[in-house]
């Protein structure tokens, strides 16, 4: 369970608060995702659970603990953290990266490698690639490695910044379906960043949406928040007003088509349960 | 033309081969002293400039340094040191002085190989929990260590020219040719001198480029070749 009680980050003492006075639970087992356009403090929020940074005011606790009394080498090995672009080691195979995780945790050398493959797999990265260099793989293997690597630590947060920001759409898509199926394998506690509101309700059992400052604007389910916006500002976000997210039924000819407001159609109204 | 000729005769010489002064003799102590300049300069201006890049401080101390440095005239401290420490030390005098000209461009090659790692590498080698020791020595380090061997070959070139200098102070080396050959009137010999250097620093130089390149670590070069230039 990560908490945060109060947060507020200022970078310097001239400058705005780039996060002030932030609240949020994340529970055990669960993923929220943290949505809300450029600078507005998701990166900062996300460092401050292992410690990349320290909040200026308020705490974080996981499990309880404040991970201010936790000593920020210790901690960062147990939390998992995926980077936007990767963030791999040039210099190390993709296996290497990922174990670089078990090794710091202590475990020997070939433990560490069964744990890398067996993580690679698990993402769905090609055998064969486990002993390429990231500069022989493509941005989204890169990024799966990242995922691995993530999983690799040993707690069960795991700390993902905008993962898949940098790859195309089919490729992003593959990865959501990728992590929702580790994630139903392992139920880790995941605090997932982007600022694609799809994705977001995708992958989100909570989303918070967020303004500049770290400002919650509405937090709940995707449906929660796509029924009833909280104010304007989040209906604009998440694009409710949009013509492609009206829906209505058109019967024709005895079938009930789903359209959207520029009347394409969607699919069929069906009354069996998935 | 004449005096290149003689210069090539004089070298192809086998007297000039053999004895106290002989080529092989001198161009092993002109050798000598570079290498242990160079060793010793490394030393210290590697450490530091790790130090500079890991902390992010001190840079501006360390172009502070490098200006000083090279304002300094080499054969003045020379003489200088030579006064100082007595003529008993003149060996000493000439790698202080050696290596005080070696330090700034080794100096500024390590600290500037750590700057050009991208952030993001330093960022998350810190994310997955590596302390400040082993970020330096798996990641700053090796990433950084082909500029670092750039400075190491730049002043070996500056250092390969400056042992000729302790010529001046009776210590021998592939200056003694020019400084006895002037004394002589004796310009092949004196050109002879200055190949031999000019051969000896490209011998050097070519040497720390195969390094330089062998340094590159393998995930790197193939990042660099994936890039057409
Ligand atoms: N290390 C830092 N020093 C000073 N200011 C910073 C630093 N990191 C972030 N900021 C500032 O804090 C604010 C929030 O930044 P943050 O990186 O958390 O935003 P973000 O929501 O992650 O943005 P993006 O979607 O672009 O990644 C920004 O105004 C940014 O300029
Ligand atoms: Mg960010």
């Amino acid at each position: 369970m990560i908490e945060f009680e109060g947060v507020t980050k200022r970078y310097s003492s001239a400058s705005g608060a780039a996060v002030d006075d932030f609240s949020l639970v994340v529970p055990r087992g669960t993923t929220t995702v943290l949505v809300g356009s450029s600078g507005c403090g998701k990166t900062t929020l996300l460092r401050m659970v292992n410690r990349m940074v320290d909040p200026t005011r308020g705490r974080v606790l996981l499990d309880g603990e404040d991970v201010a009394g936790r000593d920020p080498v210790a901690l960062r090995r147990s939390v998992g953290y995926v980077m936007q672009n990767s963030g791999l080691l040039p210099h190390r195979t993709a296996a290497q990266n990922v174990a670089v995780v078990p090794r710091l945790a202590g475990r020997d050398r070939a433990a560490a490698r069964s744990r890398s493959l067996e993580l690679l797999e698990l993402v769905g990265l090609d055998p064969e690639l486990a002993d390429r260099y990231p500069a022989q793989l493509s941005g989204g293997q890169q990024q799966r490695v990242g995922v691995a690597r993530g999983l690799a630590a040993e707690g069960d947060v795991l700390l993902m910044d905008e993962p898949f920001g940098a790859v195309d759409p089919v490729v992003r898509g593959e990865l959501q379906h990728e992590l929702l199926r580790i994630q139903r394998e392992l139920s880790r506690t995941i605090l997932f960043i982007t600022h694609d509101v799809e994705e977001a309700f995708l992958l989100g059992e909570e989303v918070v949406i967020l303004s500049r400052g770290g400002h919650v604007e509405q937090r709940g389910t995707p449906a929660d928040v796509l029924a009833a916006p909280a104010n304007e500002f989040v209906a604009a976000f998440v694009g409710a007003h949009r013509r492609d997210r009206r829906l209505r039924v058109d019967e024709r000819d005895g079938v009930r088509l789903v359209v959207d407001g520029r009347d394409r159609p969607l699919g069929v109204l069906t009354d069996e349960a998935p | 033309m004449n005096l290149f000729a003689d210069a090539l005769a004089w070298l192809t010489d086998p007297a000039n081969w053999t004895g106290p002064f002989g080529i092989p003799t001198l161009t092993l102590a002109h050798l000598t002293y570079t290498l242990l300049a160079l060793v010793l300069a490394c030393a210290v201006a590697a450490p530091a400039g790790w130090a500079i890049g890991h902390t992010g401080h001190g840079r501006s101390f360390a172009v502070a340094l490098a200006g000083a440095a090279r304002a300094l005239p080499s054969l003045g401290l020379l003489a200088f040191l030579v006064l100082v420490l007595g003529v008993g030390l003149k060996e000493v005098a000439t790698v202080v002085v050696l290596v005080l000209l070696a330090i700034p461009p080794i100096l500024a090659g390590a600290y500037a190989g750590i700057d050009a790692i991208p952030r993001g590498t330093l960022d998350s080698a810190r994310g997955v929990g590596m302390t400040g020791w082993q970020r330096l020595w798996r990641v700053e380090v090796p990433l950084g260590l082909p500029l670092l061997l750039g400075g190491v070959r730049g002043a070996s070139l500056q250092v390969v020219s400056t042992v000729m200098i302790a010529a001046f102070i009776g210590l021998p080396n592939l200056g003694t040719y020019l400084i006895a050959g002037q004394r002589l009137g004796d310009y092949a010999r004196m050109l002879a001198g200055a190949i031999l250097v000019a051969a000896l620093a490209l011998v050097l130089d070519g040497v720390l480029a195969v390094a330089q390149r062998l340094a590159v670590p393998r995930g790197v070069r193939m990042a660099t070749a994936a890039v057409p230039a």
